[in-house]
């Protein structure tokens, strides 16, 4: 049993290590794009902060694009269902009816 | 006017923001109905908004993902999400995504990879289309027939067939209420991964149907699971195309805002669709994916982005009307019982 479950744990984190480089490969190999952010418009020191890791540390960028879409697109639907649940509708059950 | 234009200070472009709001909104609304990502239809809005190519699809992707988020926690409070057939399937989707990459660079090599696949991708959708019409044709007549099941009429069951392989080991579903081989999901997503990465699209269009037909999920369970999957291959998408400066993060919020609100709309109607009703839109949006490509094969690119945001919008407004009508007509009946009670 501790032998399948150390062969499953393996066969999970090669998936885990393998999963960025091929899962987009449906898009095509994204190039590195060699483009400087322009921070001469900008004033706010969040947006500032945001363009300098752009401009300096691309896996850096790339990380926190993750951490902020996963925590907007949670909290947001925290936010959006909350509301919706205010309407009344009963949103825990449906009837599966296919015809 | 001006301040309904944003500054995108990575791609150094001013965008119409409303039109971001708009594009997340009816994505929301489609990909929470039918359980895909929808690529294929924000490209060429993002394009339209004035946003540099090289720029579209990153942010794209990091939108979808957040989009599958909000979508796919509504969908599992509904219990529309199997999520140990979710991660069974990964395992296939991952391989056969990376198989089909290498077919693309095959044909590369040779020279042939632009026609190739844009017809393979028409012959793969005109497939579909006609499959879900079938089905839709074959259920009407077994349930005028009285030939009922247990979640109502069904027209094409080649599940049934396929879950009789009892390769071991085999797997119990619970959400999709299925027992078949852990092999068949595998294999399916497999399958539906090589597609997906030959025709460079992110899946969802072809795993949602192999989900009802091929593996037999309800249709709820089907677009629920599929979203989850779209979540995941979506965030690692995110990480791949922001380390390599192709994502306009502020664009992704904008379009995010939108989304949210879209993405409960779509997967609330989906409580009050038959599963047919979802078949046969998703069946009409196909169709609507297969012309414009088409279109783009013979270089008209305009009446292919006409045609696309046109089958956007109209979707997009039969989805809000089902949610409304459905959402309505519960208020009244619960109303009514409450006064009953009194």
């Amino acid at each position: 049993m501790k032998t399948t479950y150390r062969r499953a744990l393996l066969l999970i984190c090669s998936m885990w290590l393998l999963l960025p480089e091929t899962l987009w490969a449906a898009g095509g190999k994204a190039e590195m794009l060699v483009v400087v952010a322009d921070t001469r418009r900008v004033s706010s020191s969040i947006t500032l902060y945001f363009l300098d890791l752009y401009n300096t540390s691309p896996v850096g960028f790339g990380i926190l694009c993750v951490i902020l879409t996963a925590l907007l697109g949670s909290s947001l639907g925290v936010i959006t269902d909350f509301f919706m649940r205010r309407t009344g509708i009963d949103l825990k059950s449906r009837k599966l009816v296919e015809h | 006017m001006e301040w309904m234009y944003m500054y995108m200070p990575i791609a150094g472009v001013d965008i119409f923001w409303p039109g971001l709001v708009l594009i997340g909104f009816s994505v929301g609304v489609i990909g929470g109905f039918f359980g895909m990502g929808g690529a294929w239809m924000v490209t060429p809005g993002l394009n339209i908004l004035g946003f540099p190519m090289a720029f579209a699809i990153g942010t794209d992707i990091s939108h979808i993902a957040g989009k599958s988020m909000i979508s796919t926690i509504r969908h599992s409070k509904f219990g529309n999400v199997d999520y140990k057939l979710g991660l069974v399937m990964v395992v296939g989707t991952v391989i056969g995504i990376e198989c089909g990459a290498q077919i693309v660079m095959w044909l590369e090599r040779i020279g042939r990879v632009g026609s190739v696949v844009r017809w393979v991708y028409v012959v793969v959708l005109l497939l579909i289309a006609t499959m879900v019409f079938v089905d839709y044709w074959k259920a009407t007549r077994k349930k005028k027939a009285g030939i009922v099941g247990e979640h109502g009429a069904e027209g094409i069951t080649w599940y049934r067939t396929l879950h009789k392989i009892k390769i071991p080991p085999i797997m119990h579903f619970e959400t999709a209420g299925i027992t078949c081989s852990a092999w068949l999901p595998i294999m399916v997503s497999f399958l539906t991964g090589v597609l997906a990465g030959f025709l460079g699209i992110g899946g969802g269009l072809l795993r949602m149907p192999a989900l009802v037909y091929l593996i037999g999920c309800p249709t709820h369970v089907a677009v629920g699971t599929d979203l989850f999957e779209v979540m995941i291959s979506g965030l690692y998408g995110t990480f791949t195309f922001g380390a390599k400066g192709r994502i306009e993060i502020w664009a992704v919020f904008v379009m995010l805002a939108g989304a949210a609100i879209g993405a409960q709309i779509g997967t609330v109607a989906t409580k009050y669709a038959k599963g047919y009703g979802i078949r046969v839109a998703f069946g009409l949006a196909v169709v609507a994916c297969m012309f414009s490509i088409i279109l783009k094969q013979f270089k008209y690119e305009i009446p292919a982005t006409v045609l696309i945001l046109g089958a956007v919008g109209l979707i997009c407004l039969y989805i809000v009307v089902i949610m409304v009508k459905g959402a309505a007509k519960e208020l009244r009946e619960k109303k009514e019982a409450e006064r009953l009670a009194a």
